[in-house]
Parts: structure tokens; C-alpha cells; sequence
């Protein structure tokens, strides 16, 4: 719900911006009237235009303690269930656990045919931390944020794949993985592929280079992109609902029932996301392996 | 929207997360589940191979039951043998025994008899001597002799 004096717009700005660490740039201008000294300074930002000021230089607190904070959720519980699993019979989490790592195994062999140590871990960790951070979703949009409030901490973004920098580390993460694997199981094949497709002829070779740069890029950014839009455009729409409280009693009811419906459809929204993002890194991954 | 450092943040936590699961979690869950579809396996041939033991040794206990009844007709067979034989003998020793006894009865019974004989013998001479000493102190009288030898012949 919006705080008092604060209009909606506002109040969605504030919820669609993170808590940011980073280095002003010398001589500028604070919200509160001070001025940065030049050589720049390390602070907190205190406004998204500050964010936006201090340009690469920042850190986005709250997107990265979410996310390692979910990536070390999950090394835990699977860390315990990988001491506890026995050839006995399994019970409870561990149960649950080796369900899903059947699945992605099971995924894996599927889609990869090659032989990769790396492929299925990897797939497993993108699929469960990518869920768990858009789980992060599913939490009421001001629980959270208002708690820290009250800590002094003024932005808080809890669901880190609605940030386009998580998504797209990721992304680039598997971007560079492509590009290894390309080279070192192709070698020079990955140059011919590169500069004789789709027209084999000598003098294509700038026109194909250019269509196939252009395609193997789109990939990490399709890749990262497209669960940003999705988690972003989910967040967005909480956050209208829950803008939608504070226009009065009968308002309110409606917005109850458009935040448990479009709860209910998101969990099948952020499990989607998170497959969709594996299927593709063990799909883009398996092409950098096959050669043609 | 802003791209700055956060991404490379996320790229390093991305691997390391990954190495992690790469090294200490996949590994032993996978040999853990493929342990266990061993021992399940393992578990169904040795369940396959008892029931196939079990029908052997019910086979075995079918055949083992056979030759012990056949066992058990041919004691009991040589036991009704045995009694009838039994019984036979002591039959014949019966029989044996009861000649034995006849014969005896049969010696003691003629040998009354003839003591019995030889009693009367002597009473007949007796009576002869005491009848012709009647006779001859008395009066010769046909129709007293008649009677005499009539009294005479009755007591013999």
C-alpha cells in the first residue's frame, strides 16, 4: 500500500528501485543539497537518480544478498542431502532433491548428447536458484521492503531475476561457456561456421559473418531478456495490485481477488521461467558442441 | 534499468555456485541413486532366483513325500504279513494242543471203562457164585429159576 503522501506513481518508482552501492562522480549534486567532492565518492545512493549518476560504478545490495543469498540456500539443502543420500531408502527432502535432479538428468540426456561433466550441475543450479529467486515473487511486495524500512534501509527489490543485471550475468555466464566450449570442441570449424554460413562462398564472408555474430548473440540476450521481461512485468502487476489497496474499501476487495489469481498463475509463471531458462542453456550448449 | 557492477557480481556468483554443485553435490547424489537402482536390481534377480529355489523345493518335498508313503504301505504290507502268520501258528497250536488233550480224555475215558469192566466181572461172579448157592439150597423150582435168571439177568 502506497505511505501517506506518497502518489502512486511514486510509490511504484520507489518499489522498482534497488538499494544501490557505488561511486558518485566528483562534483555532483545530492538530493539533499551537498556536493560530491572531486576523485568521486563511495555511498549509498539515496535516490534512483543517484543510482543512475554513479553509471557502472554500482552495486545493486539488494539483488546481489537475494541472490547469493538464495544461490547459498541452495548449496546448503542440496549440500545436506548430497551427506545424507544413501542407497537406501530416501525420505523427505532427500527424496524430494533426487526428484528433481532425476529430472534434470533425465532433461539433460535428452537434449545433450555429448559427454560433459559440467552440463547437468549446471543445469540443476540454474534451474532450483533461478526458481528460488523468482519465488521471491510470490512474497507480498510490501512486506519486506516495509520491514527494512523501518531498519532505515530505503529501497529494497526482493526478486532478483526482476533485476536485468542478475539476468543477464547469467545469461553472460553461459554466453562464455558457449564460447569455450565452441572453440575447444570445434577449433577452427567454429571460425568456418562463423564466416561460411549460410553462403559458402569466399566473398559472403562479411555479409555471413555479420548474420552470425548477430545470431549468436541474440542468444545470451534472448536468454537473459527474456526471464527479466517475464519476472519484471509479474513484479509490475503486483505492484499495480497492491497500488490498487489504497483506492478505497471496494478497491480493495477486487484487489484481493487479482493478487490470489495472479499469484496462483505465477507459480506457474516463475517454474516455466527457471525450465525455459535451463532447457535453453542445455540446448545452446549442446549446439556448441555439435559439430557440423 | 541500469547495467553496472552488479552483473559481474552475479557472473562470479553464477560459477561459483556452480563449481560448488559441480563437486560436492551432484556427484554423490548421482552415485547414492545409481547405488540404489543397483541394490534394486541386485534385490528383483534374488527375488526371482528364490522363487525359482522354491519350486524346487517343492518338487523335492512332493517326490521325498511319495517314496515315504510308498515306505509306510510296504511296512505296513510285512506287519499284516507277520500277523497272519502269527495268528496261524498259534491256530495250529491250538489245534495241536486240543488233539493232545482229546487223546488224554480218550485214554483216561477207556480206561475207566475197563476198570469199570472189570468190576462187573467180578460182581457177575459174584452174583453166579451167590445165584447157584440159591439154587442149590433151594428147591429146584422152574418157575422160581425163571425168575431167578430173570432177577439175574436184569441185574447184569
Amino acid at each position: 500500500m502506497a505511505a501517506e503522501g506518497q502518489t502512486v506513481s511514486e510509490y511504484i518508482i520507489h518499489h522498482l528501485t534497488n538499494l544501490a552501492y557505488g561511486k558518485l562522480p566528483g562534483g555532483y549534486v545530492r538530493d539533499d543539497g551537498s556536493v560530491i567532492p572531486d576523485g568521486g565518492m563511495w555511498t549509498m545512493a539515496h535516490s534512483g537518480a543517484e543510482t543512475s549518476a554513479m553509471g557502472f560504478m554500482a552495486v545493486h545490495v539488494d539483488s546481489m544478498v537475494w541472490s547469493i543469498g538464495l544461490g547459498l540456500f541452495f548449496c546448503w539443502l542440496f549440500r545436506r542431502v548430497a551427506v545424507h543420500a544413501t542407497s537406501g531408502v530416501p525420505s523427505g527432502v532427500v527424496n524430494f532433491a533426487e526428484m528433481i535432479i532425476e529430472f534434470v538428468d533425465k532433461t539433460v540426456k535428452d537434449t545433450f548428447h555429448g559427454r560433459n561433466p559440467l552440463v547437468a550441475p549446471l543445469a540443476l543450479t540454474i534451474l532450483v536458484w533461478v526458481w528460488l529467486m523468482n519465488l521471491m515473487d510470490l512474497i507480498p511486495v510490501d512486506i519486506i521492503p516495509w520491514v527494512l524500512m523501518q531498519f532505515g534501509v530505503h529501497f529494497q527489490k526482493i526478486v532478483p531475476s526482476t533485476d536485468v543485471n542478475i539476468t543477464m550475468g547469467m545469461a553472460l555466464g553461459v554466453f562464455i561457456l558457449m564460447l569455450f566450449y565452441s572453440i575447444k570442441v570445434k577449433g577452427v570449424g567454429f571460425i568456418k561456421e562463423l564466416t561460411l554460413n549460410p553462403f559458402n562462398h569466399p566473398v559472403f564472408i562479411p555479409v555471413n559473418l555479420f548474420m552470425e555474430v548477430v545470431g549468436l548473440l541474440a542468444k545470451p540476450f534472448s536468454l537473459g531478456l527474456r526471464l527479466f521481461g517475464n519476472m519484471y512485468a509479474g513484479e509490475m502487476i503486483f505492484i499495480l495490485i497492491a497500488a490498487l489497496y489504497g483506492a478505497g474499501i471496494a478497491w480493495a476487495g477486487v484487489a484481493g481477488l487479482l493478487q490470489i489469481g495472479w499469484a496462483i498463475f505465477h507459480i506457474l509463471v516463475i517454474t516455466l521461467q527457471a525450465f525455459i531458462f535451463m532447457v535453453l542453456t542445455i540446448v545452446y550448449l549442446s549446439m556448441a558442441h555439435e559439430d557440423h | 534499468m541500469n547495467i553496472n557492477l552488479t552483473l559481474f557480481g552475479q557472473m562470479i556468483a553464477f560459477v561459483l555456485f556452480v563449481l560448488f554443485c559441480m563437486k560436492y553435490v551432484w556427484p554423490p547424489i548421482m552415485a547414492a541413486m545409481q547405488e540404489r537402482a543397483e541394490k534394486i536390481a541386485d534385490g528383483l534377480a534374488a527375488a526371482d532366483r528364490a522363487g525359482h529355489d522354491l519350486e524346487l523345493a517343492q518338487e523335492k518335498a512332493v517326490e521325498r513325500l511319495k517314496e515315504a508313503k510308498a515306505e509306510a504301505a510296504g511296512i505296513i504290507d510285512a506287519a499284516n504279513k507277520r500277523g497272519n502268520q502269527i495268528v496261524e501258528e498259534a491256530k495250529d497250536q491250538a489245534r495241536v494242543e486240543a488233539e493232545r488233550v482229546k487223546a488224554a480224555a480218550r485214554a483216561e475215558l477207556e480206561q475207566d471203562i475197563n476198570r469199570a469192566r472189570e468190576q462187573l466181572r467180578g460182581q457177575v461172579s459174584a452174583l453166579a457164585l451167590a445165584g447157584a448157592e440159591k439154587v442149590l439150597a433151594a428147591e429146584i423150582d422152574a418157575s422160581a429159576h425163571n425168575e431167578l435168571v430173570d432177577k439175574l439177568a436184569a441185574e447184569l
